[in-house]
């Protein structure tokens, strides 16, 4: 499964990082603890989070994760966005709260 | 000619539902005065209501009290800001009523809210819960500070909860802040190692809930006089100023 099919599946809106998109998805992971993602979060993984930092992306790109997909409505930061662009990591959104979206996350990525 | 000043930069009060009942005015005072504390930073979560009392105090016992607030951003990163004009004060009060997220406190579970007067007369009482966070990001709470003349720093970098290092990974190497707070509990090591002292001039506070506590933690000061002008020189080095984590020099001394 790659990151659009994801994006299709759960109707997300993709605010940069379009580069990434057929980038392969193995996993998810959920934390807005930028330091717990950093120690436990796998390449491959989407990330949901309600972390708008740019710092994100930074612990995206270190830790190889797929995307990143932000709840509850969020939109990225300026900077984050830019920096999104600039990895080619796809930075997604969701009005759904985290709750259910790691619930249909779950669901879609455990059917492979 | 420059001058050493010894502050306390980070320090709470009765208002914090956290902060000791004793940490009145009076008793902050005299305790500072113990210690030999020149310069206080009156800094209660997300509430700057107690600090026109210690600085009027301050002034009459010749402590210079800068007022302020420890606030939460978005992100449940902790930072202090700091001023030394009421009128900013006053207008960053605005500011924060205005962007607290609206909890009820329950004083029985997290403690009493109020602020008190020389004497311990209570003058009011904070609805809200003072330890939520506000609704304003990290990059927004600067500005708001930077907008009013105050001075920026993220609180006990070193800690594993609500700080920059725990909540945003690590700290970004542009981040507009004027300085970085350690706490008591950061050694030399820790900070080579992740390098704050390359981004930011670092900071002291002891963050004394007790007054015990008062001091554990200072910043030293070359500058002219205790205003905030000047402590913002003194953090970019000009002219000869400096700030250095008083607690970190004698250690590194130790060490060699």
């Amino acid at each position: 499964m790659v990151v659009e099919d994801i994006v299709k599946a759960l109707k997300l809106n993709v605010f940069g990082g379009n580069e990434g998109l057929l980038r392969e998805v193995t996993g998810g992971y959920v934390s807005d603890l930028l330091s717990d993602v950093m120690g436990n979060a796998l390449e491959g993984d989407i990330w949901a989070t309600l972390q708008t930092h740019k710092n994100v992306m930074a612990v995206a790109s270190l830790k190889d994760v797929a995307a990143v997909i932000l709840v509850k409505g969020l939109k990225p930061d300026e900077d984050m966005l830019a920096q999104a662009n600039e990895e080619g990591i796809p930075v997604l959104g969701s009005d759904l709260e985290t709750f259910e979206l790691a619930g249909r996350l779950y669901a879609l990525i455990n059917k492979e | 000619m420059l001058k050493e000043f010894r502050a306390d930069l980070h320090v709470h009060t009765v208002l914090s539902p956290c902060g000791s009942l004793e940490m009145s005015p009076v008793r902050i005072i005299s305790e500072a005065k113990k210690k030999h504390i020149d310069i206080l930073a009156v800094t209660d979560h997300n509430s700057t209501r107690q600090c026109r009392v210690l600085m009027e105090l301050g002034q009459e016992a010749g402590i210079t009290v800068w007022g302020g607030a420890e606030i939460n951003t978005r992100e449940e990163v902790h930072c202090l800001a700091l001023f030394d004009r009421m009128e900013a004060l006053e207008e960053f009060q605005l500011w924060l009523d205005r962007w607290l997220v609206k909890i009820e406190n329950n004083p029985d579970f997290f403690g009493d809210q109020v602020w008190v007067d020389v004497e311990d007369n209570i003058l009011g009482e904070e609805k809200y819960l003072l330890i939520a966070s506000l609704d304003r990001s990290l990059e927004q709470c600067i500005d708001e500070v930077h907008r009013l003349g105050g001075v920026f720093a993220p609180a006990h970098v070193d800690r594993s909860s609500n700080s920059l290092s725990s909540q945003l990974g690590f700290v970004p190497p542009d981040i507009r802040a004027d300085a970085i707070e350690v706490s008591p509990n950061a050694t030399p090591e820790m900070i080579k190692k992740h390098g704050w002292d390359k981004i930011k001039p670092l900071i002291a506070g002891s963050d004394a809930h007790q007054p015990e506590r008062l001091g554990v933690n200072i910043t030293t000061v070359m500058m002219k006089n205790s205003s905030l002008n000047e402590f913002k020189k003194a953090l970019k080095g000009m002219d000869g100023r400096s700030v250095m984590v008083e607690r970190l020099q004698r250690n590194s001394g130790d060490l060699t």
